[in-house]
């Protein structure tokens, strides 16, 4: 994580010369993904011919809106070069509080409740936002404290063991169909889906690319880094919160509801070639990592994979996936910079003496680490 | 940071504000402390402030049995502290950790149950060595993002101690055991072991061609490249390093609890709390700056918190509240000399136009 020492940056002028390349680029550098998707849902189709009836295809879309959700809220964090690992708590925080809330008020109505989450997740979001854009604490630290916060908060109110039931018509939005077909999941999921691609395309999500990109450029060229930045831990507590919905009805309250769903989420969004660092990817491609990581589960389980070896196939293929999405690119490119650790402007000109000797190449946009954003 | 300090400013995309200015030179009056002796002091403060409290309810708290249990509780995540900060400080990450550590409480157990001693350690020194073997080659040569890549052999250990173990397995002669238990005067051996090892880390990471590479390394990967630094090779060598040091907590943890265990890594998330102790001793998150000595302030800090919470036993959960709190605190703290402008004492050098 820390630096940007991702390889496979692309490079973002390439040139469209060939209607292939600009197919290419057209989807930029969540190729590898859909090459991955598409060979997961063959898999599936191979391993489960009954997988494409419209019932199952939906159970899994269903299965994976939580994460297809924490996956495009995550996104908007990590384009724009901060991490969330508060997610999952505030997924665990939101199953709970909504049983609490449902303790005390067993009458609410679910709208209300589900509002009550979506506020209280997009303030845990503000929080995160603001400790570390305005006191520069970096967000790895700030939203892993928010995690140790939340989940202590959480067992502390309930005692340790939260209990009590969500209503049904809480639940409907997790496990309920709309015109008995259509899981209301589903819904959810392509609204947050359409929401989060109209949010990338707006102002918005160009300046929060550049942010990501170069947070100085960006600040230079007028952005505002800080709000930009906020706004974007906000949109991730409120996916959160609505994920937890959907989470809270499918499978009830749990204390262990949210748990690694941040990770799963970071690992969703990599998978769909967005960098770590900020300034490159696109939202259906992160999306896409979500279903593929859905699938990836799914598959395993059909394959009849022992439970216990799930996680370690999960990890050599996410490894995999991940590198040869890495690979595929430097060798698409036609290998420019390996591995751009620099920003795009800093190519090393000047044939560096390779030697071991002082002359320390400075390169040319040596940018001011210490440069704040001007307000 | 002697070394790295006069190096030009990093070219890196700016955004990771983390590191904190070494502070010399600074005549500001916000200038910054040396983190090291920020993080003592707060350790010192954190101490003080524990005492007081203990004290006002009618406990003791600087009782020399107190202060051993302190020492004793930093060993476990100390250790996993030390290594982690020679990852970061190179600029990569390890999350692989926890579930290494789980894995070499078991492999040490099961080993020492049927052979000796000396074979345990050897077997896990070598697992360990391996694991951030192929950690470092994965991030270097596969060009994986250290968090995915170490996220992935978390996942990949997780499978397969779930797949292997079920619950506690071998066992550990008492001969052994006395890693755990054992003191000299009134201090834990276990303490000699942590010093040692942080000791050689701190030998390595200041004094060695390595621990320079992977300070350069960490503060900008193109120009140590450009300088001739063997970036890959020295991420490498960090990753190893780190899981060694891992691997001394596996054993420690394997003495303590007299048996191998599936959750001895992960119940106390070694991982996030590793990370969480380097960050707190001043080590920036991006790397190239900070130090072994600060993450065992860092480590310190976050025992005596967790001493005084049980002397004033304080429900757990709200424990970690508290202890996300102080986490961010402290690195805000840290963090808010940045804002003002650096002084312009880098330009002469550094860009002559």
């Amino acid at each position: 994580m820390s630096a940007p020492t991702d390889t496979g940056t692309p490079a973002k002028n390439v040139p469209a010369a060939t209607p292939g390349k600009r197919v290419v680029r057209a989807l930029g550098t969540g190729i590898p993904v859909y090459v991955l998707l598409v060979v997961l849902l063959l898999a599936l189709l191979v391993t489960d011919p009954g997988f494409y009836e419209p019932d199952s295809f939906l159970s899994f879309v269903k299965r994976a809106a939580p994460l297809v959700i924490l996956a495009a809220g995550q996104y908007l964090v990590i384009v724009c070069g901060e991490f969330d690992l508060s997610v999952g708590a505030i997924v665990t925080a939101g199953v709970v509080v909504a049983a609490e809330l449902y303790g005390s008020f067993p009458d609410a109505h679910w709208l209300v409740v589900t509002a009550v989450l979506l506020v209280g997740g997009a303030l845990a979001g503000l929080v995160s936002g603001l400790i570390t854009t305005v006191l520069r604490v970096p967000s790895f630290i700030t939203t892993l404290g928010m995690m140790l916060i939340l989940e202590g908060a959480v067992f502390f109110w309930t005692g340790g063991s939260p209990q009590g039931v969500l209503p049904s018509a809480f639940r409907q939005l997790g496990r309920g169909t709309a015109f008995g077909w259509l899981p209301w999941a589903v819904v959810a999921c392509l609204v947050a889906g359409t929401v989060a691609v109209l949010v990338t395309r707006s102002d918005f999500g160009r300046t929060l690319l550049a942010t990501g990109d170069s947070d100085r450029a960006a600040a230079l060229s007028g952005v505002r880094v800080i709000r930009v930045r906020t706004v974007a831990f906000i949109l991730s507590g409120a996916a959160a919160a609505l994920a937890a919905v959907l989470v809270g009805g499918f499978s009830g309250v749990s204390a262990q509801a949210g748990r690694g769903y941040e990770f799963e989420a970071i690992t969703a969004v990599v998978l769909g070639g967005v960098v770590l660092g900020g300034g490159r990817g696109s939202v259906v491609a992160a999306m896409a990592g979500a279903f593929s990581l859905q699938a990836l589960f799914t598959l395993l389980n059909l394959q009849g994979v022992s439970g216990a070896l799930e996680s370690t196939v999960q990890g050599v293929i996410v490894i995999a996936a991940v590198g040869l999405g890495a690979a595929d690119w430097s060798r698409l490119r036609g290998r420019r910079t390996p591995s751009g650790s620099g920003p795009p402007g800093s190519t090393p000109t000047g044939a560096a003496p390779p030697g071991p000797t002082p002359p320390r190449p400075t390169p040319p946009t040596g940018t001011h680490p210490s440069g704040g954003t001007p307000s | 940071m002697t070394t790295v300090e006069s190096a030009p400013a990093p070219s890196g995309p700016p955004r990771k504000r983390t590191s904190l200015s070494g502070g010399k030179g600074l005549s500001t009056v916000r200038r910054s402390v040396d983190p090291v002796v920020g993080v003592w002091l707060a350790a010192l403060a954190v101490t003080i402030l524990g005492w007081i409290v203990v004290a006002a309810q009618g406990g003791n708290f600087l009782t020399t049995s107190n202060a051993v249990a302190i020492l004793q509780n930093c060993v476990a995540l100390g250790l996993v502290a030390v290594g982690q900060s020679a990852v970061i400080l190179t600029g990569s990450l390890d999350l692989s950790v926890a579930y290494l550590i789980s894995l070499g409480t078991l492999v040490a157990a099961e080993t020492m149950a049927s052979g000796g001693v000396v074979t345990a350690v050897l077997a896990v020194l070598a697992l360990s060595v391996a694991v951030g073997l192929v950690n470092g080659l994965i991030v270097t040569g596969l060009k994986v993002n250290a968090f995915i890549a170490t996220l992935g052999m978390a996942f990949i250990l997780r499978g397969w101690i779930e797949d292997n173990y079920t619950g506690p397995a071998g066992e550990v002669p008492v001969s052994f055991q006395r890693l755990g238990y054992d003191r000299i005067g009134p201090i834990p051996v276990s303490v000699f072991l942590l010093i040692a090892v942080a000791a050689l880390m701190w030998l390595i990471t200041r004094r060695t061609r390595l621990g320079h590479h992977m300070y350069a390394t960490g503060g900008d990967e193109h120009a140590a490249r450009l300088s001739g630094v063997r970036t890959g090779r020295t991420v490498v060598l960090a990753h190893v390093l780190c899981s060694l040091c891992v691997g001394a907590a596996a054993l420690f943890l394997a003495a303590r609890l007299a048996a191998g265990a599936p959750w001895a890594g992960t119940e106390a998330r070694y991982d996030l709390e590793s990370i969480a102790a380097v960050v707190l001793g001043g080590t920036a998150l991006a790397g190239g700056r900070g130090g072994v000595a600060g993450t065992l302030g860092g480590v310190f800090v976050l025992a005596v918190l967790d001493s005084v919470f049980n002397q004033l036993s304080v429900d757990p959960f709200f424990k970690n509240v508290v202890r996300g709190v102080v986490i961010i605190a402290a690195v805000a703290l840290y963090a808010r000399p940045r804002r003002t402008p650096k002084p312009p004492k880098a330009l002469p050098e550094g860009r002559t136009a």
